[in-house]
């Protein structure tokens, strides 16, 4: 079953195009990547389908309705929630009460949207900072927190961008170990993300977006010999020589 | 994992709201001990602007939006009890009633537009507001124009809601007025609504991205504090047994209510007390000492109490009650190896 449906999604800023007719689907279930250079427009399909922005084409399905240009809470509530790559925790909020804040959507009874927040601080490992103002957090935490709080709506596709960039090794691997305790409950989704230890283990799919173009979408095993996808990440020179080094000789 | 956490959370607010309920069960008994009219009146401002630091408090300190504009919710609950009783000779609470739902029906419709504006912004748009209804009540001849409503005399009682010979009566009546808005607040700070308030202020699109409808929650918050601002606006009428535009209608009566609840602690329950507490009687007794110096030098004094305070303690009153708090719990914690971060 599709879970998301984005058909020639297209976002213009002025002249600029960051978006330019991309498509795709997230199945239900599923873990998709999404990647490409800095600039490639990666979070302003993000901002697209939670309703941040209003896209200037295309259309979006969200769980079989058309979503597209709904407002955020709108989006939320239906069950697409994402995380902030620039982290926004609710500053003088405590840990706790920012992922309860998540948890109220789906329970306005207190008991049950404080259980279901304590299970959230539990599987992004925050328990010993749940007291803490989120302010204080380190970037690593208030990364962990995002997800917490999205986490906590309990959404039907999650969307997570960049929830590793700029973290350390060590944080890098609890946020690692996170998304695979959420993949093992089977929560579908769309990951963005550029460290690609991260991503490429765990994603069924990567989509690759270079320029506001989807310029490939695949499982990532195939994405990482894609020619067009080195020379995305690494100049054309490189995926020349990668071509000839295969033996498809150059295409030109 | 989180028992524990509400347990220790509980023992700790347990120690200040104990604070809290035994000043509150004394209250109660203060005209006992004396009925010194001065005493009283001091007592019953205190009470008054807590209780409208306190609505004032829904939408400026949980849910960050500084409204300059609630004079005119003041204004209008003072005048529906003085128009229930001098235009329509008939006692002031249906009067009230009618006051509250027209202020909360005035918010919404001025905040509406105003609410597109965020930060300062809205404060400005909010002081405009202030403005427009000034004149427009100044020169409005149904409600009285400038020259305001005469209370006549009636009977003394809880019926009229009028008293003569001693300050007793209101001093109950603010004293009802304060438990009501205060447990009103109590109750929306620890449910859904008031951790949506307090989202909204701190990120509005984060709370949007959670699902929160945020226009929802800052219209709600400002007829609630609108509401509770014209119970506040039609004791004080019934108070003075009279009203005129710029008695209730003016920057400076708004800026009492931003002021009263900063100084004490924004965004927090006792906050608009604690202001209260030392804001009046500092307010009051300037000017029984040196108000007849002239020249206003009470209000001088006043003015530079209010400089010191925000200079030593910017978080408010509040902020040296956690002092305290924390100096009290510092031995204690650091056995525990633990740090104090829960607010009352």
């Amino acid at each position: 079953m599709t879970l998301l449906d984005v058909q020639n999604v297209t976002m213009k800023f002025g002249e600029l195009v960051a978006n330019d007719r991309v498509s795709f689907t997230v199945e239900a279930g599923s873990i998709v990547g999404l990647i490409g250079p800095n600039g490639a427009g990666k979070t302003t399909l993000f901002n697209c389908i939670s309703g941040l922005y209003k896209p200037t084409g295309g259309r979006i399905v969200f769980d079989g309705e058309d979503i597209t240009g709904l407002k955020p809470y709108r989006i939320a509530r239906k069950g697409a929630v994402r995380t902030f790559q620039v982290v926004r925790p609710l500053k003088d909020m405590s840990v706790f009460d920012n992922v309860l804040v998540g948890a109220f959507l789906r329970s306005s009874e207190k008991r049950e949207a404080f259980d279901r927040a304590a299970e959230c601080i539990r599987l992004c490992s925050l328990e010993s900072l749940q007291e803490r103002p989120a302010g204080d957090l380190s970037i690593g935490g208030k990364k962990r927190l995002e997800m917490a709080r999205a986490l906590a709506t309990r959404p039907k596709l999650l969307m997570l961008d960049e929830v590793m960039a700029g973290l350390t090794s060590t944080e890098v691997k609890a946020s690692v170990e996170v998304i695979r305790r959420l993949r093992e409950s089977g929560i579908t989704m769309m990951i963005v993300e550029h460290v690609m230890e991260g991503i490429m283990p765990i994603a069924d799919k990567i989509v690759v977006l270079d320029g506001g173009v989807k310029i490939a979408e695949d499982a990532p095993k195939n994405i990482v010999h894609d020619p067009r996808v080195i020379e995305a990440y690494l100049g054309s020179k490189y995926s020349k020589r990668y071509r000839a080094l295969r033996g498809d000789g150059p295409l030109g | 994992m989180v028992n524990s956490l509400q347990r220790k959370a509980f023992t700790r607010k347990d120690a200040v709201w104990l604070v809290f309920l035994a000043i509150l069960a004394l209250l109660p008994l203060l005209p006992v001990v004396t009925a010194n009219s001065f005493r009283m009146h001091v007592m019953i401002l205190i009470l008054l602007f807590a209780s409208m630091a306190q609505a004032w408090n829904i939408i400026g300190g949980y849910c960050g939006q500084v409204s300059f504009g609630h004079s005119v919710f003041f204004g209008i609950g003072a005048y529906g009890a003085g128009m229930a009783v001098v235009t329509y000779g008939g006692l002031p609470w249906p009067g009230i009633l009618i006051g509250m739902i027209v202020a909360a029906i005035v918010a919404v419709i001025i905040s509406y537009p105003c609410f597109k504006l965020s930060g300062h912004y809205f404060a400005i748009a909010t002081f405009a507001i202030v403005e427009i209804f000034n004149r427009a009540f100044l020169v409005w001849d149904w409600i009285g124009g400038a020259l305001g409503l005469d209370y006549p005399l009636a009977d003394e009682g809880l019926k009229n809601l009028m008293w003569h010979n001693s300050k007793v009566g209101y001093y109950y009546c603010a004293l009802v007025i304060f438990v009501l808005i205060f447990g009103i607040v109590r109750w929306l700070e620890s449910n859904r609504f008031g951790y949506y308030m307090r989202a909204v202020r701190e990120g509005q699109e984060t709370a949007e991205s959670l699902g929160v409808n945020s226009t929802a929650v800052k219209l709600t918050a400002m007829a609630l504090s609108a509401a509770m601002a014209a119970i506040c606006g039609a004791f004080f009428v019934q108070y003075n047994l009279r009203v005129d535009p710029p008695m209730v209608m003016s920057l400076d009566m708004s800026m009492k209510f931003v002021l009263v609840t900063i100084l004490g602690g924004s965004g927090t329950l006792v906050g608009p007390l604690l202001g209260a507490a030392v804001l009046i009687p500092m307010q009051e007794y300037t000017r029984a000492l040196w108000g007849g110096l002239g020249g206003g030098v009470d209000l001088i004094v006043f003015g530079l109490l209010i400089i010191l305070m925000v200079i030593k303690q910017p978080a408010g009153m509040i902020g040296i009650v956690r002092d305290v708090r924390s100096w009290f719990f510092k031995k204690r914690d650091a056995a525990k190896g633990d740090v104090p971060y829960d607010t009352p």
